[in-house]
């Protein structure tokens, strides 16, 4: 990626800033609604790069771990699903549920942090 | 088949006036007038209208019409497996309101159809309830105040009614026990070619334990939620939006309403967010359903949690398959997550 200044994560908060500073404001109905949607969308973008990377080691570091093996993130993920569904992850279900728990958890922090305490 | 035509020199509203009028001058007699006509929603499997008819006598009936959309899609199918949103059509939709409700399930009346012909799609008319039906405002607002305390007992004890009709008295209907709903889910689910691990997990802890989900099989609701409930300030007013109904485990009804992402937040109250499951099984079982045990109670709860999971990766993959592409759905598709933390949280 470049260094050129803004960035792409500058840029991405640039075009937020102009659909809640600007759209929203201006539009009304079914369009005020996916203009809701889409800045949310982008706020997502800019957590994924602000903790995303963080996020991977710990998940990658934790799958390494139970799988017993080296690999990608996706190769990893991929079989662990599989291995889920053969039942060969059943005698270690409390390893497996934490792991599954915290990378959920991950997810939400990126997709919808407010998720876990909102009300109403 | 759907040839319904709309006419580029009207507008939808418009043509559909021109559309009920005759139609209800036959039910009416002739110079009923349609007044207030506005459109509830829109969208990929329904379209729904407003509007009073203004009888000759003078009379007025507030009544909703739901019928198909104009330029309705075909339905979604993922590697052959049907979706399965527009389980039913309408007609059956409106014949099986008019069956609950005759069975004494709170559900507004069905006076008439609307058939399908050159200038409209097929629907049927319910004469218009009063109350609220977005979940949130059921939840918040200090009109339901003392609803909301009795709402999970009438919901259990509604559902009963329904879910004892007659197998003989139901329309032809589409039916999965629950090995089959659960497979049904699995398939849709790895035709996306996304190996989702939280999900996966959900799968094999129900495949597991099939044996708690019990034998029942009976007309299901498919989509009994707040959300889907019209409620007034003495309680349940109303169950409405039919269109997911099939034959299946009737405990899968009960499992759905206790799904938390109808909650919007207030998760101390299981049931819909505003009740807690001994009030919703009370219900229930007063109203002839028979205690369901609490064991097959989370069993369906788990899979209410897994199927919505899978229903919101529906939608981010109906985006990215270039189905219809919308900024709406490929969001939604990352709200399982939230879908996952909660079914973790469940399983053991």
């Amino acid at each position: 990626m470049p260094t050129d200044r803004p960035n792409a994560v500058e840029l991405v908060e640039a075009v937020r800033e102009f659909l809640s500073d600007h759209v929203a404001p201006n539009v009304e109905g079914q369009l005020a609604f996916h203009t809701r949607v889409a800045i949310n969308a982008l706020a997502i973008v800019e957590r994924t790069m602000a903790q995303g990377d963080e996020m991977d080691a710990a998940e990658l570091g934790r799958l390494k771990d139970l799988l017993k093996q080296d690999g990608d993130l996706q190769a990893l993920n991929g079989e662990l699903a599989r291995a889920i569904r053969a039942g060969e992850m059943d005698d270690r279900r409390e390893t497996l549920l934490a792991h599954l728990r915290q990378t959920a958890e991950d997810k939400i922090a990126l997709a919808n942090p407010r998720y876990l305490t909102k009300r109403g | 088949m759907n040839s319904a035509v709309q006419d580029p020199n009207l507008s939808a509203a418009e043509q559909l006036s021109d559309v009920l009028t005759a139609r209800l001058a036959s039910e009416y007699g002739a110079g009923t007038k349609i007044e207030g006509l506005v459109r509830l929603s829109a969208g990929a499997s329904r379209d729904t209208w407003s509007f009073d008819a203004h009888k000759p006598d003078g009379v007025r009936q507030a009544l909703i019409l739901k019928r198909d959309p104009m330029d309705r899609q075909a339905d979604k199918s993922f590697e052959g497996v049907p979706e399965g949103r527009l389980a039913v059509d309408r007609r059956t939709e409106g014949r099986l309101i008019q069956l609950a409700g005759e069975a004494g399930a709170p559900a507004p009346t069905v006076p008439f159809f609307l058939d399908a012909g050159g200038r409209t799609t097929p629907g049927f008319f319910t004469h218009r309830l009063e109350g609220e039906t977005l979940g949130r405002r059921i939840l918040r607002e200090e009109a339901y105040a003392r609803a909301r305390p009795k709402l999970a007992y009438q919901i259990g004890h509604a559902a009963t009614r329904f879910h004892g009709i007659d197998y003989d008295d139901l329309p032809k209907m589409r039916g999965l026990g629950a090995a089959d709903e659960l497979l049904h889910y699995r398939t849709i689910m790895d035709s996306f070619h996304q190996p989702h691990a939280g999900f996966e997990y959900g799968f094999r802890w129900l495949q597991e334990r099939l044996a708690l989900a019990g034998s029942r099989y009976a007309l299901c609701h498919g989509d009994f939620r707040n959300g889907n409930i019209i409620v007034d300030e003495a309680g349940l007013a109303g169950v409405l939006d039919w269109e997911g109904a099939h034959l299946g485990n009737p405990s899968a009804d009960l499992g759905w309403m206790c799904v938390r992402a109808w909650r919007y937040g207030y998760h101390d109250k299981m049931v819909g967010g505003f009740g807690d499951l001994e009030q919703l099984l009370d219900g229930y079982d007063a109203g002839g359903g028979g205690r369901i045990g609490l064991e097959e109670m989370h069993f369906w709860h788990v899979f209410g949690t897994l199927r919505w999971g899978v229903l919101c990766m529906i939608l981010g993959f109906t985006h990215l398959d270039g189905d219809q592409r919308t900024v709406e759905y490929a969001a939604v598709g990352r709200r399982a997550a939230e879908t996952e933390f909660d079914l973790l949280l469940l399983l053991d």
